[in-house]
């Protein structure tokens, strides 16, 4: 018998990768740094929440292939919702475009899978609600349907 | 006002009338083609049925010029039929395919037609007279996923097509062995066979599959409905000039131009909807079913399960608001008046066939305005 007939390794090697008819994503990926956490950080330790909000939510990272940046970033969202009480959420979604309300929900569905802490669910909650009335079921297919994640 | 026909409890896949509207051909997510009249009573009837595919029927187009019916399925084949002796009579045309064929559509001189497939190709088919045979031809680059939909630019030689790769694109289907050399247009000049004339993307950001694509009334704009829960409009007059709506509702699976500026787009929200193009910008007018614009009611989970505490209420309702109670799948241009497409109508996996009529819903809907 050969050599190799003993080895299983080949069994583990996804052939689907190396098909010639794969769907490439065509769209190059971007160098975004993502957004200046001192910023972000400077605007939550003077109370301006709001503020910490927009900040975070610029530079987009969701075109990076990054991970490690994306995880950042993703923590540090996190860490700005749950500084807001839960009367000043509302204005604070009044404040944002169409674009950071899509950027901002699908932030709150990955907090939904990968929670930072304990009680991290209903303060998502209460956003995700107010997000949903300004943004709609299209914000939430938005979510599932575009292929660059946050 | 609104014509709402129960044609049967099974999911209507696909329809298309005649030319005098008098007839209407539809597949009721089966195998087959059934072939509706109404009586006097104004209840729907089956004429013919029409089997010959194998597998489910995807796309049914009627040539109102040449009364022909042209069907595409699963079973990776196309029928042409032709009425003969009050029958109708299939031609089977090969075209070439390892997938399933998705939509199939009529050249507006109806000497041709395109089928769209899962294997990321467009036959584009036509008549050759010696051989008494349909030849086709493929369009293959640069598709890269299913062809969900067609559609022909009234020039007869261009054709949009929306696949799931998430692009909406144009391209030339010029014939040269049935059609003279047609004259240069807004999209390009270069009219060669499978030609790329333009590419647009389905939204922002990425977007969703294209499930389908339409040619404004003169053909010089585009419009386009996104799994992405958006609508997009391209101006060829405009250098291309694309505006992208993303919708705040559920995606929308089918779009039509009712004017020059007007699109009707329906899908997943069970209800047709008007969006109006103008100066680069799209936006949305109103809904067309009037039960639902009339109250605004957001009923939360919430306030369902208090009211049942509350009044003691068992049931539940399970209607929809809305006149078509499931997701509607293809609207379809019934009759033209001054302005434009003044009537369409609409198919649904509900099994109904709802005919609306835009000038009375006009008047009756506030706010509702075709441009």
């Amino acid at each position: 018998m050969s050599k190799t007939a003993s080895t299983r390794e080949f069994r583990k090697v996804d052939v689907d990768q190396f098909n010639e008819d794969n769907f490439q994503d065509e769209t190059a990926a971007e160098e975004s740094q993502g957004p200046n956490e001192t910023e972000v950080n400077n605007s939550l330790q003077s109370k301006n929440n709001t503020q910490a909000l927009k900040t975070v939510l610029q530079n987009p990272v969701a075109s990076c292939r990054n991970p490690e940046l994306k995880t950042r970033v993703f923590k540090l969202v996190m860490k700005v919702l749950s500084l807001f009480k839960s009367s000043e959420v509302e204005t604070a979604v009044a404040s944002l475009s169409a674009v950071e309300v899509d950027l901002l929900m699908k932030y709150v569905y990955r907090g939904f899978a990968e929670p930072t802490s304990d009680n991290i669910c209903p303060i998502l909650l209460l956003w995700h609600e107010k997000l949903f009335a300004v943004g709609g079921y299209g914000s939430i297919v938005r979510v599932l349907t575009n292929r660059q994640t946050v | 006002m609104t014509d709402i026909s129960q044609i049967s409890t099974f999911p209507i896949t696909c329809h298309s009338w005649n030319a005098d509207k008098s007839l209407v051909a539809l597949s009721l997510n089966d195998n087959d083609v059934r072939i509706y009249k109404r009586d006097g009573t104004g209840k729907w009837n089956c004429l013919h049925t029409l089997e010959g595919h194998s597998n489910r029927v995807t796309g049914i187009d009627w040539g109102v010029k040449n009364n022909k019916i042209v069907t595409c399925g699963a079973d990776r084949n196309a029928y042409v039929w032709q009425l003969q002796d009050n029958k109708w009579k299939p031609t089977l045309v090969l075209l070439r395919l390892n997938r399933a064929a998705t939509c199939v559509r009529w050249s507006p001189n109806e000497a041709k037609f395109a089928v769209g497939s899962a294997a990321r190709i467009i036959s584009i088919c036509y008549y050759e007279e010696e051989n008494n045979w349909w030849l086709c031809k493929h369009i293959k680059k640069p598709i890269r996923s299913t062809v969900l939909s067609v559609d022909w630019h009234p020039n007869n030689v261009i054709l949009a097509a929306g696949t799931s790769d998430y692009k909406a694109r144009v391209f030339s289907a010029y014939v040269k062995e049935i059609e003279a050399k047609p004259e240069a247009s807004t999209w390009g000049k270069k009219l060669v066979f499978g030609n790329l004339l333009a590419e647009f993307p389905a939204g922002t950001g990425n977007g969703g599959w294209v499930h389908s694509v339409s040619f404004s009334p003169n053909g010089n704009k585009l419009a386009w409905v996104g799994h992405c829960s958006s609508i997009a409009a391209a101006d060829s007059a405009s250098d291309n000039q694309v505006a992208i709506l993303d919708c705040n509702l559920l995606p929308m699976v089918t779009c039509l131009w009712v004017t020059e500026n007007s699109i009707v787009g329906a899908g997943f929200d069970c209800q047709p909807l008007l969006f109006s193009h103008g100066g680069g910008q799209l936006s949305l007018v109103a809904g067309l079913d009037s039960k639902v614009s009339s109250k605004e009611k957001t009923v939360t989970a919430m306030s369902m399960f208090k009211d049942m505490d509350k009044k003691g209420a068992g049931e539940v309702s399970t209607s929809v608001a809305t006149k078509h109670q499931s997701a509607i799948n293809e609207i379809r241009s019934v009759s033209k008046g001054s302005k434009g497409v003044n009537k369409i109508s609409t198919s649904g996996t509900d099994g109904q066939m709802i005919v609306w009529n835009l000038d009375s819903l006009e008047k009756s809907i506030e706010g509702l305005r075709i441009s």
